[in-house]
């Protein structure tokens, strides 16, 4: 495990990896029917005091 | 016995600071340790004074848990004006060097003084207060593990009190915004895994079902602060009993480490966290939900994903790899896209509200914040293009984008979350005076608009005149000649930053007062109460 191996795996599958991770999590965020989820979600601040 | 086994434990800590006091290898050690033992000393009397063998009250495990937020809200407050004044007493000494008084109140040991001071004392108690209010808050439950809130908040002040007596002695890592060296880092790392315990606990013993954006922020603050703390202060001690360590890296790698840590500490310190604020106290001031849930869940993702990897734009143009300074310019000015969603979305939440900034001067506060935070991270990624960055580098006008954020975005948000929070927190009506909150205000916003105009003349001309040659290819200017030409800025700095402390002040005594329970006699804020309408 020397440098150059870690480097080729981070500008490969590591790189892809996270690609995928973040436009998964961004696809999740936005996806049909959370909008309502959403909506209640943001009111958890304001129901109690 | 109430503080029994507190009162045992920290005699034994007292006494090992003793010992190390007798055994140190080097004389600031030593007197460092002295300063340990005396400090340690004085909390273990105070626990026995306030020792007894009552029963001890039994708690309501459903009622939120306070106390240690209200110690943090001072503690805010008192390292506040500490760090701000500290700030403009270097900058008189940039402008008159007589100031620097040899050898504890030199520059080189005030300037980390004041860098940690607002940092980490004023920053970090704001961060550690509010984001314990928010995780009760949002998730419905007491803070979890009993005490360990308190060992968090006390923990943390040792740490704070240990880096700054450490700076005047001398005893310095040489690692920007991480200069204390490598037995406070240990004692840091215990108090940040607790921290993570503490938070991540409550978050697990939640009746919320969801967990609301604003902890996603705070916890991801925390995670990312005990990565970089960790890695970045990997060393080896000279001695067990000395206060020199030597770090694991060298040359090119130890200053990317630097670097990787400290663009994160700005990123996910003075950002992240500081977001976690403003997606809870800006919805409660203003009454509203935030503008889109949905975007701040982007803005979350957008920033772990990108600021991780922007540290390189510290170091263009030196023996670091071409790449990794391209890697570096490119993603910061990606950053771009996710810092203003952030901000349209902070500012969007007061849509349909948008009175309230004249009759509300906590809101007011809160907005000027979230258009610094925009600006500032505007100019960051500009300034962090290499061409760019040959003009900005090493010059003032770096100084003046740090403070636009730090005064504007982190300073402004965490006056209004103190200020939102310390009458629900002593159950009072309302604050001592809204009036000084609109003094406040505008010293504030005024001294950083002196202070930011004023670094971008001096650090544009100090930029222009090093690079300045004659027709023969000979330096114009020598570099006395251009710090000589700075001196008119550095005295107009000083009376900026001046303004900021003495809105700081007003604050404090704004707050004390309210704490205290009183009441500011005054006319009501225009338009707050609607005007009388003459009978018809």
């Amino acid at each position: 495990m020397d440098y150059n191996l870690m480097r080729e795996f981070a500008d490969s599958w590591g790189l892809v990896a996270m690609a995928l991770f973040f436009v998964g999590a961004i696809a999740f965020a936005l996806r049909p029917g959370s909008r309502k989820l959403a909506d209640e979600a943001a009111r958890i601040p304001l129901e109690d005091e | 016995m109430k503080f029994g086994t507190q009162i045992f434990a920290l005699g034994l800590f007292t006494f090992a600071a003793l010992v190390a006091a007798g055994f140190g290898v080097d004389e600031p050690f030593r007197q460092h340790m002295w300063v340990l033992f005396f400090v340690l000393l004085g909390f273990v009397a105070i626990l026995i004074r306030n020792s007894n063998f009552e029963v001890p009250a039994s708690i309501d495990p459903s009622a939120y848990m306070d106390g240690p937020i209200r110690y943090g809200a001072i503690a805010t407050m008192f390292w506040g004006v500490v760090g701000m004044l500290v700030g403009v007493v270097i900058a008189l000494q940039l402008a008159y060097p007589d100031l620097n008084i040899q050898p504890w109140f030199n520059f080189g040991r005030l300037r980390p003084l004041h860098t940690s001071g607002v940092v980490f004392a004023f920053g970090g108690n704001a961060l550690l207060c509010t984001s314990l209010y928010v995780v009760q808050r949002t998730c419905r439950a007491r803070l979890f593990g009993g005490d360990l809130a308190w060992f968090v908040f006390w923990g943390y002040q040792l740490f704070i009190v240990m880096a700054a007596t450490g700076y005047l002695l001398g005893i310095t890592e040489s690692r920007e915004y991480a200069e204390p060296e490598w037995y406070v880092d240990i004692w840091l790392t215990i108090v940040w895994v607790a921290y993570l315990v503490l938070f991540l606990g409550t978050i697990l013993k939640r009746k919320e079902p969801h967990i609301y954006v604003a902890n996603w922020f705070y916890l991801s603050f925390i995670v990312t602060i005990a990565m970089l703390h960790v890695i970045n202060n990997l060393s080896m001690p000279a001695s067990f009993l000395g206060s020199k360590s030597y770090s694991a890296f060298s040359g090119v790698q130890d200053a990317l480490t630097q670097w990787w840590y400290g663009h994160n500490a700005v990123g996910f310190f003075l950002t992240a966290g500081f977001l976690g604020m403003m997606y809870y106290f800006v919805p409660k001031q203003a009454n509203r939900p935030v503008y889109s849930y949905r975007l701040s869940i982007v803005h979350f993702w957008a920033i772990i994903f990108l600021y991780i990897w922007a540290g390189p734009h510290h170091l263009h143009y030196t023996a670091l790899p071409d790449w990794a300074q391209t890697l570096g310019m490119v993603f910061s000015i990606m950053l771009w896209m996710p810092s203003w969603g952030g901000m349209i979305n902070g500012l969007m939440t007061l849509s349909g509200a948008w009175d309230k900034l004249r009759t509300d001067p906590i809101i007011r506060m809160m907005v000027m914040a979230i258009a610094f935070y925009g600006m500032s991270t505007f100019e960051g990624p500009m300034m962090s293009i290499k061409t760019v960055n040959s003009l900005s580098h090493y010059t003032d006008w770096t100084i003046g984008h740090v403070h636009s954020g730090a005064l504007g975005w982190v300073g402004m948000i965490s006056f209004g979350a103190i200020y939102f929070m310390v009458p629900k927190l002593w159950n009072r009506e309302r604050l001592y005076s809204l009036r000084l909150v609109t003094w406040h205000f505008w010293l504030a916003t005024l001294g950083i608009v002196v202070y930011a105009a004023v670094m971008w003349v001096s650090g544009i001309m100090q930029g222009l005149m090093w690079r300045e040659y004659d027709e023969q290819g000979f330096l114009v200017y020598s570099f006395a000649e251009t710090v000589a030409a700075m001196h008119p800025y550095y005295v107009m700095r000083a009376i900026g930053g001046a303004m900021y402390l003495t809105g700081t002040l007003i604050m404090a005594w704004n707050i004390g007062m309210t704490i205290l329970g009183y009441q500011r006699e005054e006319e009501p804020m225009p338009g707050s109460v609607p005007a009388l309408q003459p009978a018809e």
